[in-house]
């Protein structure tokens, strides 16, 4: 494969095939409590994505003088600093979004995604994979975000980014807004990606083959031995490739019974 | 010679079928749903029509869209429509009533892996996600008879003073529309415990604690009994097979647990009803009930 080809693959597979939220399930907390309106979706998205490509660069840059023993304080810090620009710079320039995302803003230091990203992918890259793993992540979560609150504000608020759309003739529906409605949209997106996800996978493998076999991608595990992944990419694939033939083959049975 | 046939278990089988039962439910409900009829008129028979027809739709086209065989058949999509409909105030739009139809049957219902794998009763859970996101229109209620709009229920006067016992377990006071009469519920209880469809464990815990914990507390315990949808809740919502426990010590929890948070939500709450919402807590605790009652095979007692 090509260096192009495989840079893009790194910047794409946050977008769907390993889409933070729906299918490495990890944010969790930010995204059920900022996604009320589609607004704070965006700037909760658009901050955790800065503080991902930033740290991601600077723990790739240094993941050589980092000793193992103590860089989970060493990524921690890293992040922390960033969170900090963002915090300093939302509160100057976008007091609103500010105020809405209250307690949440400071608290992407400790958002999973920008840890789990720095551990499993920063930590072990060059520089430019690692801004393309937390540019991909974070576009990835901040699309998530972003569809939630819409869904979340349409429905619950009858407005979309704020303008009314449907407010004026329906009467909406309030439990959208509070964490049961999160929870309903949340777990509807994740059901959905999953079931987007392996048509997509079992499509690749009857068609192309194991190189661009996607069975493994939505497993955070293949990342974190790098040495294994190869093995484990055409293990899955024979694996799949035979429960797809088993299939095909029940189906059979089935028509010609 | 005679012939070995050698099977699984269970040996033992019954007629019983998930389609009898649920037609022994609709057929208990019926006194009420048409008691409702008579006493909202029209607008009744509307909403009644509306939420049975979007749940049967939404599990149709369910079982249509997972590929699944359709469970149709065994009417359980119909008695949650009714059960549904009458835990609705008479004068609810019809469109929040098929929304509320498509969410028991799609949301809690299908999703969960449908009919017997629910964590809560479908018709309930409906009913709260209209309740907490259309809470004027769920609480306007109006009186039988007549048009006019009643904001204070029975539950609401409560406090204030004693109201009419017959007239309450009549049913002629405002309320949902199967709320309101507690005499027809109770002959659809009855006629349930005797086709022993339901046992009357956790209907009668339920409605003893209920009444005894409003006592103590300075309510009255039998207009907290015969008001709001305790009634209904008790015989119809908290014995359903898949959410509550199946033991008879399990089933006494249940129904105390719900007695005493209904009567807690009522008093010290700011909701006018904690049926819904005690039953609703009541189910998603019965795995953790049924596993401490269920009995010890022989020889296991006192391990752990």
């Amino acid at each position: 494969m090509s260096k192009k080809k495989e840079y893009l693959k790194l910047f794409t597979k946050g977008l769907v095939l390993e889409n933070p939220v729906l299918r490495l399930v990890l944010g969790t907390c930010p995204t059920l409590a900022v996604t009320t309106s589609a607004l704070n979706g965006v700037g909760m998205g658009l901050a955790a994505t800065f503080v991902l490509v930033g740290s991601g660069a600077v723990v790739s840059l240094l993941r050589n003088i980092i000793p193992s023993k103590v860089r989970i304080p060493a990524y921690i810090t890293i992040i922390a600093g960033f969170v900090t620009v963002v915090q300093m710079l939302v509160k100057a320039f976008l007091p609103a979004i500010d105020s809405a995302l209250g307690i949440f803003l400071p608290l992407i230091v400790v958002n999973c995604i920008i840890l789990a990203r720095a551990e499993m992918f920063a930590a072990k890259n060059p520089v430019i994979p690692s801004i393309l793993d937390g540019l991909g992540m974070g576009i990835g979560f901040t699309a998530t975000l972003t569809l939630m609150g819409m869904i979340r504000e349409l429905i619950g608020a009858g407005s979309l980014f704020g303008l009314p759309i449907t407010s004026s003739f329906i009467d909406p529906m309030v439990i959208m807004l509070l964490p049961p409605g999160g929870f309903f949209v949340f777990g509807i997106l994740v059901a959905l990606s999953n079931a987007l996800a392996e048509n997509f996978g079992k499509s690749k493998v009857s068609g192309t083959g194991c190189e661009n076999c996607s069975a493994c991608g939505g497993c955070p595990m293949s990342e974190s031995k790098p040495e294994e992944v190869e093995n484990t990419k055409s293990v899955t694939a024979e694996n799949t490739k035979e429960q797809a033939e088993e299939e095909k083959q029940k189906k059979e049975d089935k028509t010609n019974e | 010679m005679q012939k070995l046939n050698v099977l699984s278990s269970p040996h033992i089988s019954h007629n019983d079928t998930t389609g009898g039962i649920m037609l022994d439910v609709i057929l208990a409900l019926l006194p009420a749903t048409i008691c409702s009829f008579f006493f909202y008129g029209f607008r009744a028979i509307v909403l009644v029509a509306a939420t049975v027809a979007s749940a049967v739709a939404s599990e149709y086209l369910w079982c249509q869209a997972t590929k699944k065989a359709s469970s149709l058949k065994d009417l359980s999509a119909v008695v949650t429509g009714l059960l549904l409909a009458l835990n609705l105030p008479p004068d609810l739009p019809v469109w929040m009533a098929v929304l509320g139809g498509a969410i028991a049957i799609v949301i809690i219902k299908q999703m969960f892996g449908g009919l017997g794998h629910n964590f809560a009763n479908p018709a309930m859970t409906a009913r709260i996600v209209l309740m907490i996101s259309f809470p004027t229109a769920m609480t306007t209620f109006t009186v039988p008879f007549t048009d006019t709009v009643s904001s204070a229920t029975p539950l609401a006067e409560l406090s204030s003073g004693t109201p009419d016992l017959i007239q309450l377990f009549l049913g002629y006071h405002a309320g949902c529309m199967g709320e309101t009469s507690a005499a027809l519920l109770l002959v659809g209880g009855v006629y349930l415990i005797i086709r022993r469809v339901i046992t009357p464990t956790i209907p009668l815990s339920f409605i003893l604690s209920a009444g005894i914990f409003a006592a103590i507390l300075g309510v009255h315990p039998v207009a907290t009994i015969l008001t709001g949808g305790i009634m209904l809740g008790s015989i119809y919502m908290a014995t359903d097979y898949a959410t509550s426990p199946p033991t008879f010590l399990g089933q006494i929890i249940f129904g105390v647990g719900c007695g005493i948070i209904t009567v807690i939500i009522r008093v010290f709450g700011n909701l006018p009803e904690g049926v819904s919402f005690g039953i609703l807590i009541m189910n998603i605790l019965t795995p953790q009930i049924t596993k401490l009652t269920s009995p010890k095979p022989f020889s296991l007692e006192g391990k752990k």
